[in-house]
């Protein structure tokens, strides 16, 4: 059904539709709106699930990993700081193999504190072993929340949806909400594989010593390298039943002919699509662009491969490994390890909410079409604030 | 002479009405009337309305983490026991975020000063229960209400023989000032619980409501009585008590840390013969 909703209510929405057996999470900026929600749904006796507020995403994150490993669908959400705080139980939930969802709602971290959207805090977890999905817009965040369960219960593996903060938990858009029989269909009953039940009994979380532990990592890392064709697979089955559904690992837009490509995750590909449109039609650019949705696991092959026959490729994102580069540009350089790379140039824009606009992104574009030599730059940095002068 | 002006810093963006801003004039009222000066203070803050507050008083200022504002003061004491050290905090930020470290610096009894504006809900976040809400409280996020118990500060303060006690009203200046005053002159670790409307966010505890209840308990019971300092901290409902309910002169942990008891760290010289010294026997 087309209706319009705030991206939070819709991922709320979606995550009803998934029959949750527990939904626990802290409050926290910009994320709250989602759980809220959802409590509302489970007052109004529309979500027969466990709800709790924690004391903390520490808590949350560990009510949650409990739920999961007595073999309950569980779901939490948190931004910035709280996943920061999360990480330890983060770690633990992956290594532990317990398919839990969560709902990163972007934000920048810490210090300076600034509750605005970058994708700092996701970036800064991708070792945990969690999948991580990138979503553009509040119809993507529907379709991958259930998607993301489906994932997460068939790999045993815990992912994580990740859409900006405020640019899309905060914006009223049109959404098309699946009908709870066509997700049931998608979408059985989870049947754990294992989890903790008194009639048979078992123990989680055991010490493993050097005899062992690489093997359990050994064990994930291949899950994870296997979990992209599994991803593809789900992504092509809901598009199968509901006509839509995301793009699978990664998405490309007007590449054929492209001198440029640009590339990014989340919410800023919209801008983008306007952006390489317009230099298209007014200046006759020939830009394409590529949106990772994936991140982990990082779709090596299918971003080599989208890639390799261009010259000129930039990747514009809104998080940094400081002192070094974008960490997509990273691992988008290490796809084409012992080959003749195109020349991939990192833009580090977007910082704790700093606008990017449709100029911004085409002079990016343009600036590449005429040096397209690798560097890292940053855009959009207010030079007022750079030179030492003070107040 | 240092006066109430001195400590007047950026104009508070709290909601008109907010118990913060009584909070905040009764501190500067006890600091001047201390003859304290801005400089010598540090106020440590963590996330939340409370935690705003060193932006809008003139004073050293170290705003941080959510829950972890008392573990930046036991730092900042045992690298400078001169500087006087004030957490302000609220009742998430320091009895749920942080409600470990709440214990543990009561055991420390480092000589940090906590305030605690305890509105009885999420501010910041707009509306959810905090540990102090009252059972039963409905909010956006408790749809059921609240379903756990109330966390009582003041009596986890004295189980844990916390040797400063105490429980303000932020609607009444002159007698929160004088709390601050004798939180500052204890030698140790201090807690100052301070009922602080939310006009906002808690339609329940309001201006009124505090003002029908609360009862200036001072001279009406011995104050070094752990036992009866432990039952008057029980008291909520009809009458709630405001005023010193406990007090205890216990070693400080400065005074008890014999690195620091002679003097702070930033006054000690650096003596690199004695690390070497400590080296030696890895060699």
């Amino acid at each position: 059904m087309r209706t319009i909703l705030e991206g939070s209510l819709a991922v709320a929405e979606a995550v009803r539709l998934c029959r949750p057996n527990l939904v626990c999470a802290y409050p926290i900026t910009p994320q709250t709106h989602i759980v809220e929600e959802l409590s509302r749904m489970v007052a109004d006796g529309r979500l027969d699930a466990g709800y709790v507020l924690a004391e903390s995403e520490f808590g949350a994150a560990s009510i949650v990993l409990g739920g999961s490993a007595v073999g309950g669908r569980s779901y939490t959400a948190t931004s910035s700081q709280g996943l920061l705080l999360m990480v330890e139980v983060i770690f633990n939930i992956a290594g532990l193999r317990l398919p839990v969802v969560m709902t990163c709602a972007n934000r920048a971290v810490s210090a300076p504190i600034n509750i605005w959207n970058d994708q700092q805090d996701a970036v800064s977890i991708r070792d945990s072993g969690w999948i991580q999905l990138f979503v553009e817009d509040n119809q993507e965040a529907v379709d991958t929340h259930i998607q993301a369960f489906r994932i997460a219960e068939e790999l045993m593996i815990p992912v994580m949806v990740c859409m900006d903060g405020y640019v899309l938990t905060h914006t009223w858009e049109p959404v098309d909400m699946p009908e709870q029989e066509e997700v049931d269909r998608f979408l059985p009953p989870y049947d754990p594989a294992y989890k903790l039940d008194p009639d048979d009994p078992f123990t989680m979380g055991e010490m493993v010593g050097p005899d062992a532990y690489m093997e359990t990592r050994y064990h994930v890392h291949m899950d994870m390298m296997e979990a992209r064709a599994v991803i593809r697979r789900v992504c092509e089955e809901y598009r199968g039943v509901f006509g839509r559904g995301g793009t699978g690992l990664i998405d490309a837009y007007g590449v054929d002919d492209a001198e440029v490509v640009l590339v990014s995750m989340g919410s800023l590909l919209g801008t983008m699509r306007a952006a390489v449109d317009e230099l298209r039609e007014e200046e006759g650019l020939n830009v394409g662009l590529v949106k990772v949705r994936c991140f982990r696991p990082f779709p090596k092959d299918a971003i080599h491969d989208a890639i390799k026959d261009f010259q000129t490729v930039g990747v514009i994102e809104k998080d940094i490994s400081l002192g070094l580069e974008g960490t997509l540009c990273s691992e988008m350089r290490a796809a084409f390890c012992g080959e003749d790379s195109p020349e991939i140039s990192s833009f580090i824009m977007g910082l704790g909410g700093r606008d990017i606009t449709v100029e911004e992104i085409k002079q990016v574009a343009r600036d590449l079409a005429q040096n397209p030599a690798c560097r890292v730059e940053f855009r959009g940095l207010r030079e007022d604030l750079l030179n030492g002068d003070e107040g | 002479m240092i006066s109430f002006d001195d400590y007047k810093d950026q104009e508070p963006a709290w909601c008109p009405g907010c118990g913060n801003f009584g909070i905040r004039n009764a501190f500067i009222d006890a600091m001047t009337g201390m003859g304290m000066e801005p400089h010598q203070l540090v106020i440590v803050s963590g996330i939340g309305q409370a935690a705003k507050f060193p932006h809008y008083v003139k004073c050293n200022a170290f705003n941080g983490l959510h829950g972890r504002a008392l573990p930046v003061a036991t730092g900042i004491r045992l690298a400078n026991h001169r500087m006087h050290v004030i957490v302000m905090t609220g009742d998430g930020d320091c009895y749920g975020e942080g409600g470990n470290h709440f214990v543990h610096a009561m055991r420390r009894n480092v000589n940090v000063k906590l305030f605690v504006h305890d509105n009885q809900i999420y501010g910041l976040t707009k509306g959810q229960a905090s540990p102090t809400s009252m059972e039963g409280m409905v909010t956006k996020a408790q749809p059921f209400g609240v379903m756990s118990e109330q966390f009582n500060p003041l009596a986890m303060a004295i189980a844990l023989d916390c040797g400063f006690v105490a429980r303000g009203f932020a609607g009444d200046r002159a007698h929160l000032a004088g709390l601050f005053v004798r939180a500052m002159e204890h030698e140790g670790f201090a807690l100052v619980d301070i009922l602080q409307p939310c006009v906002t966010f808690n339609k329940v505890n309001t201006y009124e409501w505090y003002r029908e209840r609360v009862w200036k308990m001072d001279g009406e019971h011995d104050e070094g009585d752990r036992m009866e300092a432990f039952k008057m901290s029980l008291l909520w409902g009809e009458r709630i008590p405001i005023g010193v309910i406990f007090r205890k002169r216990r070693p400080t942990y400065e005074e008890r840390n014999p690195v620091i008891s002679r003097a702070p760290l930033v006054e000690q010289a650096f003596d690199r013969s004695k690390l070497a010294a400590a080296l030696a026997e890895f060699y």
